[in-house]
């Protein structure tokens, strides 16, 4: 039987895992939209085990919206980042610091 | 005496002032002058008039015209007093404001500013009339100031020369610093007598001599002296005592009828007026009168030296008008303050008469001013020489001459003082005679007598119209006679209700008089009269009989010619302590004070601090996500660990 | 007769005129002579108030109160006594003024121009007639945009610099008046300015109050050292916005000290009334010397409004000195009443002669685009009506008798010499210093011979100009000589406020 922390920790290892790719990725951007899908489905998985362990569906239904806008959201990331490469003929992170102060 | 008299005397010059100032084109130059004499001379008529009811009909007036202010229970009135010191000198006023506005028909005849110059000077006639009509401070200060603006503008009436335009800045200059003290001792009166009219305050006289006042830390003073001093300040700023003197001579940049009506007849002797009229707090304060009679002596004597050496004709007068000030100065401090009023009405008609002759000489040489190009002008000018040789006498103390009277009688005066400094200011008066001689015959025998020393521009100089020579004519007459009046105006009793002089002080009682003749006698055995007599002889042997010698002189004494030359200092010193740190204290605090600190340090130092902190601050904006992503989780962290522990 | 509300129709007429002249967009002509009209009509009416105003009461007067925002007991609360209302008529003959003034001088966008000083005139009487807090804050603040609109749009080169400065600076001193007003509302539990007066407060909160107060109105007067605005915002501002800066935005610091320091904080007023007096006197020695320096017309001017504005300051705070020194001189010169009263001519009186000054230097400035004092030099030769004008209000300015500078300088000195003999004998040096800045400005500008071709060339003032500063010399010269009819209507309201300030509130 699988335990309910064993998804927990899954789940937790994914989102380090992204987190960590944020970090330590300094050169192409889509590999930060990747990191940040990867985020949204470890915190899907959380909600896919409680949903089931505490036998409420509403956890269920929260994935499929986090899904639905998760979809609009690399979407919408792609199409910035489709502009960002024609102005800038590049998407290496550290070429991109244009909010600097 | 009704308001309504008083109120024409005034208003007359006033609106002849408007319609020559205002209508001046309009009504052409000819009207200007009418207007402006006729308004005159309707306060000339009626002042007599006044004079007249008040020495005869023994009446006098005292009330109030309107309400100035009102604050609480003090109320500021403008008001007329008008007693026989007043009248007295109202007649003055308007006789010698009238002798100069005919004069100047003649002397300003191809001038410009003809209108705006009658404007002027009937402009202040009104004001000379204000003050010396006032019944309260506020309105003796309110004509203080407003001659002290008309002088203003009559020397630098020619505003396009250099020096008028500097005179005239440094005379208002001058004169507000009197008029600062003069504000501080109206203010004290006002303190402790909780009024400014005349009359309240000499009744409250007696009390307020109890009186101490802290100025500085424990000292005290006594109330009277600091109210005396601080008055007198603004004496010596109008009437132009050492070290406020500084400005009268240069007001000769003005044209010569208001140097004869301003500068030595009227204006400059509101200060005497002041004294002579605050006559009863005065005499509570021997401290103040001592001050008075050492400042007046040192005024007399040293002002006289430096007309030895002065070379422009207007300018020899003004030092003699400074040192005439200087023995009316001394007869107040003496507290014969009759003898000082008597001197003023005397040396008015004298002085007024030398300046308007002086005048005359300067046109008929084309607007030359130096003795030096002078000379002869005795046949040219015959009727300018008679009266200036009555001038000339008449100042000097000649025996029977109107000065004779009035000097004679303040040294006399000086002499029987007691009060502190009252030896060294009879020194000064006895020096001053001899020196008065000198200086005085010295300009009439360069000026007309000796070799013709002038250009004459192709044709010689003539005698000036008949405008300017009648009111010499006139100016003479009671510069003979005037000093007849000694019997009435010091020794009699028509000042005797405007002046209130304490036994104890009454050096006046202490002369012998019996009548006029007796006096006269009297005169010509006291030392006064030897010494002028000397003063003559000198000037004959110098400038007449010597030429040659007065060079010599200077050469000898070069260090003193320089000295006085400097006018011992007082110019210079001002210019370079005053002015210049004025202005230069002025940028100092703009500078410093205002740009560098409160500008610098705190207005734009308060938002380089703020820059100072942003350009800090910005560093962590580095633009890049991943240091925006880890400053995300660092605050998450640390918001979780808040909210566990 | 005077049901109708005459202090809403005297703030309102004029900003509703305003938006109307706005919308007369490039028509400037009917600019013109709407905005003409509006101010005239603004201007009779506020006579209106001289003559319905009854002198013997001390009670506000025309008062209008309605419920405003009721969950907050905010009020719209208008009423006048002797203390605003002479400040109001000067606020709607200033604004007469300018609006001449500007008739052809502004070329750029006039009907903007003349409406942001209409909408800033019915403002102001806002602030003079409004006696609840928050209105009064309201029209206090508010009245800040137009003016900075007039000089950051119609300024001179470096307006940007000196609108910030000007805005940073006066938001600076408001945001304290704000605290304290909302504290005040907790105290006493309504927003009216009358419930504030009656409110009993221990001195600590006093002392915090009043230097609340005291901030935000020392920035306005201006005060030594928070008054460097002034000479930046004067400079760079059109004839126009110098005119109201100068006669009336000053005025306003005057006016809240006189309607909430004195009253509300009796005991911190005297307690701190040094600050107050040493503040005051520096800024008329200090400020009087840097008025010297000068070298630029206007900036001159500007030093000489604060020198003389501290006179006003100094009349205000001097009374609790004087009732101190009243009781060793029974009988003696009604010294605090002679200074609150002088303090409010000098208000009045200096509106007039800054604006007089202010319009000078426009009609200079209109004609020869420069206010160096170096770059003229015997003016008096090609414009001697001008001239005449020039020495009159320049004698004005150094206090002359016979006009409006001299009553109130005069009554402020009396009085100070009741407090203590070295603080008459410190303002006493405006008299010698006053007199130096402004004539010799007057001989560097107007006296000597023609300094340069562009002098000779100058056109004497027109009729426009001749009407405005003819005015203005009637109301200064009539002022001087008769002080009394300005007076009469505020001795009731000094007496009522003597007696506020002389019971402690402890």
């Amino acid at each position: 039987m699988i335990a309910l922390s064993d998804y927990l920790i899954l789940a937790a290892l994914l989102f380090s895992l992204s987190v960590a790719g944020i970090f330590l990725n300094r050169k192409n951007i889509i590999i930060l939209l990747m990191c940040i899908e990867l985020m949204l489905l470890a915190v899907n998985l959380n909600f896919l085990a409680f949903s089931h362990f505490l036998g409420d569906a509403a956890g269920q239904v929260f994935v499929f919206f986090i899904l639905t806008v998760a979809a609009a959201e690399a979407a919408i990331g792609l199409a910035i980042l489709v502009v960002l490469f024609r102005n800038l003929s590049t998407i290496n992170v550290d070429d991109i610091d244009k909010l600097r102060g | 005496m009704t308001q309504n008299l008083l109120l024409a005397i005034v208003l007359a010059p006033l609106l002849g002032s408007i319609f020559a100032g205002f209508f001046g084109k309009q009504i052409g130059r000819n009207n200007a002058h009418r207007i402006t004499i006729i308004g005159v001379a309707i306060a000339f008529a009626l002042s007599a008039y006044v004079l007249k009811l008040v020495l005869v009909d023994g009446e006098s007036y005292n009330a109030t015209v309107y309400q100035w202010l009102q604050a609480g229970s003090l109320s500021i009135e403008v008001g007329f007093m008008v007693d026989a010191l007043a009248a007295m000198m109202m007649v003055v006023v308007t006789f010698v404001s009238l002798m100069v506005h005919i004069y100047t028909i003649g002397y300003m005849h191809d001038d410009d500013g003809y209108c705006r110059f009658f404007s002027y000077i009937s402009l202040f006639t009104f004001a000379m009339l204000m003050l010396v009509m006032a019944n309260s401070f506020m309105q003796l200060f309110f004509g203080w100031e407003a001659v002290g603006l008309v002088s203003y503008l009559l020397i630098g009436f020619w505003y396009k020369k250099p020096t008028a335009i500097y005179a005239n800045l440094k005379a208002f200059l001058v004169n507000r610093v009197g008029d600062f003290g003069f504000l501080l001792g109206i203010a004290a009166v006002l303190m402790y007598a909780g009024s400014l009219n005349y009359v309240e305050v000499f009744n409250q006289a007696p009390q307020m001599a109890d009186q101490q006042i802290n100025i500085w830390g424990d000292s005290s003073w006594s109330l009277m002296t600091v109210i005396g001093i601080l008055l007198f300040i603004g004496a010596m700023g109008k009437s132009a005592q050492v070290p406020l003197h500084v400005w009268l001579p240069d007001s000769m940049e003005g044209p010569t009828p208001i140097s004869a009506l301003i500068h030595a007849a009227t204006m400059v002797t509101a200060g005497i007026f002041m004294v002579a009229r605050m006559s009863p707090l005065y005499e509570y304060s021997e401290t103040a009168l001592s001050f008075i009679l050492v400042i007046g002596a040192i005024t007399a004597l040293f002002m006289g030296f430096l007309g030895l050496i002065q070379n422009d004709i207007k300018r020899v007068i003004a030092y003699s008008t400074l040192s005439q000030l200087g023995y009316m100065t001394v007869a107040l401090g003496a507290s014969a303050y009759s003898a000082a009023i008597f001197h003023l009405f005397t040396h008015a008609f004298f002085k007024a008469l030398l300046f308007l002759a002086a005048g005359s000489v300067i046109m008929a040489l084309h607007h030359q001013q130096d003795i030096r190009h002078m000379g002869g002008l005795k046949k040219y000018l015959p009727i300018t020489y008679w009266t200036s040789l009555i001038g000339t006498l008449a100042l000097i103390g000649a025996p029977g001459l109107a000065g004779f009277f009035s000097k004679d009688a303040i040294i006399e005066a000086v002499h029987a003082s007691t009060i502190p400094g009252a030896g060294f200011a009879y020194i000064a008066v006895m020096t001053g005679v001899f020196v008065t001689a000198l200086y005085s015959l010295r300009l009439f025998f360069l000026v007309f007598h000796g070799k013709e020393r002038f250009d004459a521009h192709g044709h010689p100089p003539h005698e000036s119209p008949k405008v300017v020579t009648i009111p010499l004519i006139l100016l003479a007459i009671p510069s003979v006679l005037a000093g007849y009046l000694i019997g009435h105006m010091v020794f009699g009793d028509w000042l005797a209700k405007s002046i209130t002089v304490m036994p104890a002080h009454d050096v006046l009682a202490q002369i012998n008089y019996h009548g006029v003749w007796a006096f006269l006698l009297h005169g010509l055995q006291m030392p006064p009269f030897w010494l002028a007599l000397a003063g003559v002889v000198t000037a004959w042997f110098l400038y007449i009989k010597r030429p040659d010698l007065p060079g010599k002189i200077q050469q000898k004494l070069m260090w003193l010619w320089r000295v006085m030359d400097n006018k011992y200092g007082f110019d210079s010193f001002n210019e370079k302590v005053f002015a210049a740190g004025s202005r230069g204290l002025g940028g100092l605090l703009w500078k410093i004070g205002d740009g560098r600190l409160i500008d610098g340090l705190v207005v734009n130092g308060s938002a380089r601090l703020v820059g100072l902190v942003a350009r800090v601050g910005r560093r962590v904006q580095s633009g890049y996500l991943y240091h925006y992503a880890f400053a995300m989780m660092i605050g998450v962290w640390l918001l979780l660990t808040w909210f566990v522990i | 007769m005077f049901d109708l509300p005459i202090l809403s129709l005297l703030i309102w007429l004029p900003i509703v005129g305003g938006i109307a002249v706005l919308l007369c967009r490039d028509n400037a002509y009917a600019a013109r002579w709407l905005a003409l009209l509006v101010s005239m009509v603004t201007m009779l009416l506020s006579f209106g108030l001289y003559i319905g105003f009854d002198s013997s009461t001390a009670q506000m007067q025309f008062v209008e109160r309605l419920p405003w925002v009721e969950t907050f007991n905010i009020e719209y609360f208008l009423g006048i006594d002797g203390f605003s209302m002479p400040l109001m008529i000067l606020t709607t003959i200033s604004t007469l003024l300018v609006v001449i003034a500007g008739w052809q001088v502004i070329k750029d966008r006039i009907a903007q121009y003349l409406a942001a000083f209409l909408i800033m005139e019915g403002l102001m009487l806002g602030v003079f007639a409004a006696l609840d807090a928050i209105l009064f804050y309201l029209f206090f603040e508010a009245m800040l945009i137009p003016l900075f609109l007039v000089i950051g749009i119609w300024g001179g080169p470096n307006r940007v610099y000196a609108t910030l400065k000007f805005f940073l600076y006066t938001f600076f001193g408001s945001v304290f008046l704000l605290i304290a007003l909302l504290y005040l509302q907790f105290q006493a539990g309504s927003f009216s300015i009358l419930d504030y007066h009656a409110v009993s407060l221990s001195l600590t909160q006093q002392i915090w109050l009043f230097l609340a107060f005291l901030i935000a109105f020392a920035v306005k007067i201006p005060m030594w050292p928070v008054h460097t605005w002034l000479p930046d915002a004067h400079v760079e501002a059109p004839t126009g916005g110098s005119v109201i800066l100068a006669a009336i935005t000053l005025k306003i610091g005057g006016y809240g000290l006189l309607r909430f320091a004195l009253p509300i904080t009796p005991d911190a007023s005297m307690a701190l009334d040094w600050l107050v007096i040493s503040l005051s006197l520096i800024a008329i020695v200090y400020i009087g010397f840097v008025a010297l320096a000068q070298s630029d017309l206007k900036k001159l001017i500007a030093y000489s409004s604060i020198a003389h504005m501290g006179f006003v300051t100094l009349g205000l705070f001097i009374i609790f000195r004087i009732f101190a020194n009243a009781s060793l001189l029974p009988g003696a010169g009604n010294g605090e009443v002679l200074a609150i009263e002088g303090a409010m001519v000098q208000m009045i009186s200096h509106g007039f002669i800054a604006a007089a000054m202010f319009l000078s230097v426009g009609v200079l400035y209109d004609r020869m685009h420069t206010r160096e004092i170096s770059a003229y030099g015997g003016v008096a030769n090609s414009m001697p009506k001008f001239a005449a004008f020039a020495v009159f209000f320049a004698m004005a300015n150094a206090g002359l008798p016979g006009t409006s500078g001299f009553v109130g300088e005069f009554m402020v000195i009396l009085a100070a010499f009741q407090a203590n003999f070295w603080f008459a004998f410190l303002a006493a040096t405006t008299l010698i210093v006053g007199a130096a800045y402004t004539l010799w400005m007057v001989k560097r500008v107007f006296f000597g011979e023609i300094a340069n071709d562009d002098v000779a060339k100058l056109q004497d003032i027109n009729g426009r100009e001749f009407l405005l500063l003819g005015s203005l010399a009637a109301i200064v010269l009539f002022i001087g000589v008769w002080p009394e009819p300005l007076l009469n209507v505020m001795h009731a309201s000094v007496e009522q406020l003597l007696m506020q300030v002389s019971q402690s509130k402890l």
